[in-house]
């Protein structure tokens, strides 16, 4: 394992802390229990959004709290839950007299520890579960489809809302009806290496690619031969498009979300086969947004994600937001 | 019950799961995410660090505080369930009662608190598909004087409950996210609780 480390144990209190520190003028960390929380706290009510998951996946969901998106957020050990006493602790901190709405992805150990957390808080709260990724088919199983690239759409579209006062429920709606006009699905190129376990999770070969992958490097539908951009772009977007049913002519937010371990170059030629191969089928996309938000580690791969605008989302979109991943028109 | 004998079940969970880390961790990596072995791990190392502080308490707190700890201290679905199964127990605990009595009652309860946390129940490709038959073994032979007798029959029930989770199609779980793929794996959070329950039968036999 070749990683900047100076003790396994310590990585995730020591990249908190320089996190910190980078960004001093946007943000608090608290340690122990940890939480990361906005340095500004809001001069009015309003709710207050939290979310949180496990580590590796940064910037989410640290990188996205500061004006405009969460309140805190709560990051567990690398690819683990955070547990229910940092969601308690984040929760007295940031409640701002108007109800706590957590978002959490899909999978089974956030929702039972954000559970936990639920039954301890006093203060009235509220739960998004976002379950963007259509590789693996929802179906009357609880665990259902993963929350993946699409978690941070969300979160930038209710952290707007909640800025303009709106209450836990019309908070909560919001965040319901943004998850349902999203979906996501990517592959990776190579594994990931938790640090703790010191070698990677999933082998692959020189020309072999796991399609349909979670962001922790777990499985998603089959594991095949590498094929070209377009043809990859194509197969993607299709299972994708089955799921949303966009109208003609829908205008929608193309996010082409990079897994750690891909350069930017190919992340935009990704994002250039998706426009072009929307365009052929009348989808408009109005909305961009290309990078590296929800990572895996140092995965190589990446993930389209597509939401469908309306008016609302569109605006809260576009309004002012200032984390330290994510900022615009402030 | 007392805390020596809670803490020494503990220290021989740890020393098992520990020779068998890289088996469960293979598991886990076959069609988990890798990260429970850690999680378990950790965990344990966290309880045996409060041997000294919580060694003297009656066994009800012990259980709670363990709970809490695992709570606080490991994350994940394991973190949640097992602080679940300790809180539960403890809920249990009446000092009335014989060791087996009470212990299976405890058991009992624990395993239904973490039946509804998990929303779960046999079949599912689960540490529940031992768990379960664990705790039924255990109330249907509560009143059996004979403890190495007991002991060596949960063994059984333990090992043939880890076992038939190789021909489940997950439904819960990380392993429900690959369906048909997780078939003919072993559940890696069946196998740690398998061991950990072995390894508490052995010290009941060994006595």
């Amino acid at each position: 394992m070749k990683k900047f480390v100076n003790e396994v144990d310590n990585i995730l209190s020591e990249s908190l802390i320089g996190f910190g520190k980078a960004h001093s003028d946007i943000i608090n960390v608290n340690l122990s229990p940890d939480f990361v929380s906005r340095k500004n706290k809001p001069n009015k009510d309003k709710v207050s959004l939290i979310s949180g998951g496990g580590s590796g996946h940064e910037p989410l969901h640290g990188g996205f709290v500061g004006y405009g998106m969460l309140d805190a957020a709560c990051p567990g050990q690398v690819f683990s839950a955070p547990t229910p006493d940092q969601m308690e602790a984040a929760s007295n901190e940031v409640y701002h007299n108007k109800g706590i709405l957590f978002i959490v992805k899909n999978y089974s150990g956030d929702i039972m520890n954000f559970e936990m957390a639920a039954d301890m808080i006093d203060h009235a709260n509220q739960t998004v579960i976002v379950n963007d990724d259509v590789a693996v088919e929802d179906s009357t199983y609880t665990t259902g489809r993963r929350g993946v690239a699409g978690t941070m759409i969300v979160e930038k579209t209710i952290g707007s809302l909640a800025e303009t006062g709106a209450s836990l429920d019309e908070c909560k709606n919001f965040g319901d009806h943004v998850n349902n006009m999203t979906a996501s699905m990517g592959v990776a190129f190579s594994s990931c290496t938790v640090p703790a376990a010191g070698k990677p999770t999933f082998e692959l070969s020189a020309d072999e690619m796991e399609f349909g992958v979670g962001i922790h490097g777990e499985p998603g539908r089959r594991r095949e031969k590498i094929k070209s951009a377009n043809d990859l772009t194509k197969e993607i977007l299709d299972n994708i498009l089955e799921d949303l049913k966009p109208n003609n002519n829908q205008e929608v937010l193309l996010h082409v979300n990079g897994f750690g371990g891909t350069p930017l170059m190919e992340l935009y030629l990704l994002f250039e086969c998706g426009q072009k191969l929307l365009e052929k089928k009348n989808i408009v996309v109005t909305r961009s947004l290309v990078g590296n938000y929800t990572t895996s580690l140092e995965m190589a791969g990446g993930s389209f994600t597509i939401t469908k605008l309306d008016e609302n989302i569109v605006n809260h979109w576009d309004s002012p937001v200032h984390t330290s991943s994510l900022r615009w028109k402030i | 019950m007392n805390g020596i004998k809670i803490f020494d079940s503990i220290r021989n969970i740890e020393i098992t799961i520990n020779n068998h880390k890289e088996e469960i961790e293979k598991l886990d990596q076959e069609i988990g995410d890798g990260d429970h072995i850690f999680n378990i791990l950790r965990g344990l190392q966290e309880l045996l660090n409060l041997k000294d502080k919580l060694v003297d308490e009656t066994s009800d707190k012990i259980f709670k505080q363990l709970g809490m700890k695992i709570m606080t201290t490991v994350g994940g679905s394991s973190g949640a369930l097992f602080a679940t199964l300790l809180i539960g127990m403890s809920k249990k605990f009446n000092p009335e009662l014989n060791d087996l009595n009470n212990l299976s009652e405890m058991f009992y309860e624990g395993v239904e608190s973490m039946k509804k946390r998990g929303k779960s129940d046999i079949g599912e490709k689960t540490m529940l598909d031992v768990l379960i038959p664990v705790s039924k073994t255990l109330i249907n032979l509560k009143d059996e004087s004979n403890i190495s007798k007991v002991a060596e029959k949960i063994i059984i029930v333990a090992k043939d409950g880890m076992l038939s989770t190789k021909d489940i199609i997950a439904t819960k779980g990380r392993a429900s996210f690959l369906g048909e793929r997780a078939k003919g794996h072993i559940d890696p959070g069946a196998r740690s609780s398998q061991l950990a329950i072995e390894a508490i039968c052995n010290q009941f036999i060994n006595n």
